[in-house]
């Protein structure tokens, strides 16, 4: 068989050609540009948010760049079916967490590789309740966004034929959306017990839409239900960017540039940005650009945009509202699990095959904000971390608890946490190992979320609990996703970019990821983020026709 | 200990469709880790080895897993967790220091070294150490309790569970690329899963069993 290099040891998008995902060994041609081209638009990131906004503009006809920090990944012949070795696909560079509830970094809320965090997510592809995109004026708590939720609609589906969603015939909650392009995957024992716990409690749950294969598709085969995830899929089944719009990009004449971090935007005398500082095989160098596109996400967006102060931006760039960094958001992810006397095994097929967005679309309750749930499935490794972080076991006790492993049930929340801020992303003075200011990340819950969490956890007790779980307890203490540190809006006086995702100060600086979710809604986010990007795309060009960029 | 799933070693699977190359590189890698200190010092590396020894205590009837090796190898080569507490050293340093803050509160209090403690006595030093009441100059004001939760717990539990001895003991299926699975539902397994041993069954039978996953 063909051993590649290690891909963290010299970047693989090179010479003219990117390495082909679907094929060992195997190479597509890129088109490269000189550092002295001034290309249309550097995207810094290639995850949820960078890589559908990469091909798209590369389509349009726009010379591009995509940059991503992390290494090109092969999944077919570096993917490991282990948990700790994948770890290799997280942002574990170092970052000060503090805050009366410090959010724990990794993998996830995080990715460094061509394709991000999609890499290794769990799939779970939502779309936002309509009124999330007017919560002040239509739920009365947090933000409006300023978008429409109809057009949403219309990217919404957009991005999940793009991603070849497989879900089910009609979804049970809230405006009607055309049918998944692809079937549901069958239910697991984990997910069974959730149908029913939600049957019991005169709920309704569906089969979690997700963006693995349910038959196969171009390249991708249909899923195996290996279970691993969320730490890499080695068949390709995962519609990942990797597999999806970054071989778009590459057909459509982007170059990818991997291992490339980017550590600075340059303005000019006009105030204007100019291109982009980054860090390649032991370098800095410049790349020129017309415009900046920053997709970095939460933490690694702001913290570009602060880096970038200059005499002409002394608080860093798009930042005259004081904003950049502001109001992170993190999602609620608590859980409950119990032990059944069934044989679960809950290690096999995706993690989160059923729902149940109930909480999502019920508002009788006395706290703001929404939730759904999930079935759970983690791997020894971080079945041993619930264990301990959440029941405080070690010694014989946590061996003994861990014994049951096979026969445990869980279900997990996302909830939605209230913008806040007081929980930022600043830089501390502590350097990486490319010399620049690692992110300070700062968390607490507020009343609010504590409320919610309160509630969500009774909930899904009351569901284990109708399935006849046994030792039944609670992880009271973990988040996920991220979002909200450039938040878009109408006002430049209180937000960074506009539904274009515009910077309202640097025109041709842009912000394509979760930072600009004004709210964070109660499912996971990644669908979103890409549909923003294909509407981002749409409307660039559209602006482009008018002689506007 | 009793064995819940007689006989199930998941290296039988190795050259099965449940393990790819990666896979077999990587598991390989892992249980060649080298077994002596290449971080730490002789004496932290035999306190460290008396308190993996407490935290995942492991049968006498098989070889056991070297989780002090693990530690040592997760700062020699410098793999992080992606975020740091701002009242912590880096990880390094902080075993460094929490080793030694250990041997200097029995040493204070029962004039000798972690490791020459009783079992029993060792547990409540570490169930203190849980509960943040350990204090103490060489701490030099990293709260003992953050370091139990945030270094001695994971680094040593998780190397614990990514070791496919683990796995046997929990009859997890272990790699699973490219074969994955079939049968998904409840009480439902394939052939190339653990069987696990039920009251009443002939264990003989669950080990004849187990002996053909593969």
């Amino acid at each position: 068989m063909i051993v590649s290099v290690d891909p963290f040891s010299a970047p693989r998008a090179a010479n003219g050609r990117a390495p082909d995902v679907f094929n060992r060994g195997g190479w597509v041609p890129m088109h490269q540009f000189g550092e002295n081209d001034v290309v249309d638009f550097v995207v810094v990131g290639t995850g949820a948010g960078g890589g559908p906004l990469v091909a798209r503009l590369a389509e349009t006809g726009f010379s591009v760049i995509g940059f991503d920090a992390g290494p090109y990944f092969r999944p077919l012949e570096d993917f490991a079916s282990d948990e700790r070795e994948q770890e290799k696909l997280y942002w574990t560079d170092e970052r000060i967490v503090d805050g009366a509830n410090p959010i724990t970094m990794g993998g996830k809320n995080s990715g460094k590789a061509v394709g991000g965090s999609t890499v290794h997510f769990a799939m779970v592809s939502l779309r936002f309740r309509p009124e999330w995109f007017k919560s002040r004026s239509a739920l009365g708590y947090g933000a409006d966004w300023p978008l429409d939720w109809k057009e949403m609609w219309q990217y919404y589906t957009k991005a999940e034929k793009a991603l070849s969603i497989a879900g089910p015939v009609t979804y049970p909650w809230g405006p009607k959306r055309p049918r998944y392009p692809y079937r549901a995957h069958e239910l697991n024992g984990a997910a069974e017990l959730l149908a029913r716990g939600a049957e019991a409690m005169g709920m309704k749950w569906t089969a979690t839409p997700l963006a693995t294969v349910s038959a196969p598709h171009g390249q991708s085969p249909p899923c195996v239900y290996r279970g691993f995830c969320r730490f890499g899929c080695s068949t390709n089944a995962k519609q990942s960017q990797l597999v999806t719009f970054i071989p778009r990009a590459l057909q459509a004449g982007a170059e990818i540039r991997d291992l490339a971090m980017v550590g600075s935007i340059e303005t000019g005398p006009d105030g204007r940005a100019t291109g982009v500082h980054y860090h390649r095989e032991g370098r800095w160098h410049f790349q020129k650009a017309r415009n900046v596109v920053v997709a970095g996400y939460a933490v690694e967006t702001p913290r570009l945009l602060l880096a970038s102060a200059n005499g002409r931006h002394p608080d860093g760039l798009a930042n005259s509202s004081g904003l950049v960094g502001k109001n992170l958001m993190t999602q609620s992810n608590q859980a409950v699990f119990g032990t059944m006397a069934s044989e679960v095994r809950w290690y096999k097929g995706p993690p989160s095959l059923a729902i149940t967005e109930h909480w999502n679309y019920d508002d009788r309750k006395d706290f703001a904000g929404g939730y759904c749930w999930m079935a759970q499935g983690p791997l020894p490794v971080e079945w041993a971390n619930i264990q301990t972080s959440s029941r405080g076991l070690w010694g014989q006790p946590l061996r003994d608890a861990m014994q049951s492993y096979n026969h445990q049930v869980g279900l997990k929340m996302v909830g939605e946490m209230l913008p806040n801020e007081a929980n930022r992303v600043t830089l501390a003075d502590e350097k990486d190992q490319y010399g620049l200011r690692i992110a300070r990340v700062t968390y607490s819950w507020g009343e609010n979320d504590k409320a919610l969490i309160q509630h969500a956890l009774g909930q899904m007790q009351t569901s284990l609990e109708a399935v006849g779980a046994n030792d039944i307890f609670r992880q009271e203490d973990d988040t996920n996703h991220l979002a909200g540190t450039a938040r878009m809006g109408d006002d430049p006086t209180r937000s960074v970019v506009n539904s274009d995702c515009r910077t309202w100060d640097i025109p041709n600086l842009w912000v394509c990821d979760g930072s600009v979710f004004p709210t964070t809604g109660g499912v996971n986010p990644s669908l979103t983020i890409t549909s923003i990007a294909l509407r981002t795309a749409d409307r660039i060009r559209t602006l482009a026709a008018r002689g506007e960029l | 200990m009793t064995d819940r799933y007689p006989g199930y070693d998941v290296l039988n699977k190795r050259w099965s469709e449940s393990w790819n190359e990666p896979t077999r590189e990587v598991i390989d890698r892992r249980l060649a880790v080298p077994r002596g200190p290449r971080f730490f010092t002789a004496t932290e590396w035999v306190t460290l080895g008396a308190v993996c020894d407490r935290i995942m205590p492991q049968p006498k009837d098989r070889p056991p897993v070297p989780l002090a090796a693990y530690v040592d190898q997760k700062i020699t080569d410098g793999s992080l967790d992606g975020y740091r507490y701002a009242q912590m050293p880096p990880q390094g340093e902080a075993w460094q220091r929490g080793l030694a803050a250990l041997d200097q509160s029995v040493n204070e209090a029962h004039g000798c070294a972690f490791h020459e403690l009783s079992s029993e006595r060792q547990d409540a030093l570490l169930h203190r150490m849980q509960q943040g009441d350990l204090v103490g100059e060489a701490w030099g004001g990293m709260p003992c309790k953050l370091f139990f939760n945030h270094r001695v717990i994971p680094d040593i539990v998780h190397a614990y569970y990514a070791h496919p001895t683990a796995w046997n003991e929990l009859g997890f299926g272990g790699p699973a690329s490219p074969r994955g699975y079939v049968r998904m539902g409840l009480d439902r397994s394939d052939p190339w899963e653990a069987v696990e041993a039920k009251p009443g069954e002939d264990i003989q039978r669950t080990k004849r069993r187990n002996d053909r996953v593969g």
